[in-house]
């Protein structure tokens, strides 16, 4: 598998589109710095920078690169691979380089200008959770590519999910709060987070700057919770779990797919 | 006659409600090249992709050299495969993709010297893939297909892209890798490819076998010594010359 994955690598790292992926975070990243001055202000701008754009990326990359691989997938079905080896070789080969454009991207502008110190776990909270939703939202590719055969129908999706991911979701997450407001609502609201890579995302890095304070009762809330190690520990374990499941269900998928 | 080193039993398959093969039961003797004729629809590639495990049968049995093929990916270890349409990695020089295939399947490449020479590849092998002309990557499929000497090579309509000459010393490569025992399954549309190369016709219609055996018993048996005549007059017995049969 690591050949598979090494071939992947050095085949992406030639890409022009990765290269702009790169180019993007490094503009973002550069320019919000200057433009602040202030680490924390520039934290929080790119955090929504990431949110957006990673998963939107990670997605229709992971949706593209399967349906542009279809032929070089049959070719490697034939030689003597398992196919699970093909599979999670591809996937890692394409969300390893997705994520390295990112992390250099981003963290450039900070380390040069050495002024990542004001908040240091926050940045540290902002790289892993940009690296570990380009590995869910790559793997939501692969299952939509590998689920749908018909090209449109599988970037459509993959928009579709990204704005259920980013939007729809908050909308009915807010509607929730909205019909249930006489209830009791903490516990239901923390573990609606725990539904959304994107929101926990943004819950994890927000609340380890110092603005978190400006978020009220709900922030001290979250803070109660994100804020502990076993909460922070939880937050990364369903990460994983956003991981664990798309990728088990290309495995499943890329077991029984006929090509 | 020797066993049978390709044994397909009861190979059963479809593609939603379209069964594409139906009962399939099939011995592939070694050592003889192996044409596998019918018109378009008619299962051949997905008969071929069942053998190579690119495509999962609803049921029955197919075993290479003995060993069940569901059971043991390293079956393709004795095969060469290649197909119709090639597409690479794009950024990949053809030296890198040789080297990845020589690397990925953890095999030598004993054949890929002569092979380079043979194609015409030399000038190409430093030239990225998307650079290159559908013809030539059809070259360099056959180059990945055959450079590992495989006792079993499948070529699903493999000579379409290719030019006169290169067709030329394709087939006279197969001719060749016949002689030294390989045994040879191949897609083919064209008659006089098959009439030239061919020990055995295996030809399907409508997911089934119709016909295997010899190119000279089916020919006798149909009172005809033109095979696309033969093969029009059993799609179609009212218009014994129809010129093509797909």
């Amino acid at each position: 598998m690591l050949k598979i994955i090494k071939y992947s690598v050095f085949d992406l790292l030639r890409s022009r589109w990765l290269m702009i992926y790169f180019l993007f975070f490094l503009a973002a990243s550069g320019l919000l710095f200057s433009f602040s001055g202030d680490a924390s202000k520039t934290l929080v701008s790119l955090l929504n920078v990431e949110i957006a754009i990673v998963p939107l990326v990670s997605t229709l990359f992971g949706v593209m690169y399967f349906y542009n691989s279809r032929e070089f997938i049959v070719l490697l079905l034939s030689q003597p691979l398992k196919r699970m080896t093909i599979f999670l070789g591809m996937y890692l080969g394409l969300a390893f380089p997705l994520s390295l454009c990112f992390l250099l991207g981003s963290s450039i502008p900070f380390l040069v200008s050495g002024d990542a110190t004001a908040d240091p776990l926050a940045f540290v909270f902002y790289l892993l959770t940009g690296v570990f939703l380009s590995f869910i939202f790559t793997a939501m590719g692969f299952l939509i590519a590998l689920k749908n055969d018909n090209r449109i129908k599988g970037f459509g999706l993959s928009i579709l999910v990204w704005l259920y991911m980013l939007i729809i979701f908050d909308g009915i997450f807010l509607y929730i709060l909205m019909a249930f407001q006489d209830y009791p609502l903490e516990k239901l609201s923390l573990a609606l987070t725990l539904l959304n890579p994107v929101d926990l995302s943004r819950v994890l890095v927000l609340l380890k700057l110092e603005i978190s304070a400006l978020l009220g009762y709900s922030g001290a809330l979250f803070n109660d919770f994100f804020g502990t190690a076993a909460g922070i520990g939880m937050a990364f374990f369903a990460m994983l779990l956003w991981i664990g499941f798309p990728v088990a269900a290309v495995m499943w998928l890329g077991k029984r797919k006929n090509f | 006659m020797n066993a049978a080193i390709i044994s397909i039993k009861n190979l059963c398959m479809s593609y939603g409600k379209t069964a594409v093969l139906k009962d399939i039961s099939l011995d592939i003797r070694p050592g003889a090249i192996h044409a596998l004729l019918g018109p378009n629809g008619s299962g051949k590639s997905t008969l071929i992709k069942c053998i190579l495990g690119l495509v999962i049968p609803k049921s029955g049995i197919i075993t290479a050299d003995g060993i069940p093929t569901d059971m043991d990916w390293q079956y393709r270890r004795q095969m060469g495969y290649m197909p119709q349409i090639a597409n690479f990695p794009e950024n990949m020089k053809v030296k890198e993709l040789v080297k990845m295939m020589k690397d990925v399947r953890n095999q030598a490449a004993p054949k890929e010297e002569e092979l380079i020479a043979l194609l015409k590849l030399e000038e190409s092998l430093s030239k990225s893939l998307k650079s290159l002309s559908g013809g030539t990557r059809q070259k360099v499929n056959a180059l990945l297909a055959l450079m590992f000497d495989a006792p079993i090579l499948i070529f699903d309509e493999a000579t379409v892209g290719l030019d006169p000459v290169s067709r030329l010393h394709f087939k006279n490569y197969l001719l060749q890798e016949k002689a030294v025992g390989k045994t040879i399954l191949l897609v083919s549309h064209f008659i006089q490819e098959v009439e030239e190369l061919a020990d055995d016709i295996i030809f399907m219609l409508e997911g089934k076998i119709y016909y295997q055996g010899s190119l000279q018993a089916l020919k006798n048996n149909n009172h005809g010594d033109n095979l696309e005549k033969v093969i029009a007059s059993i799609l179609d017995p009212e218009t014994p010359n129809l010129k093509m049969y797909a």
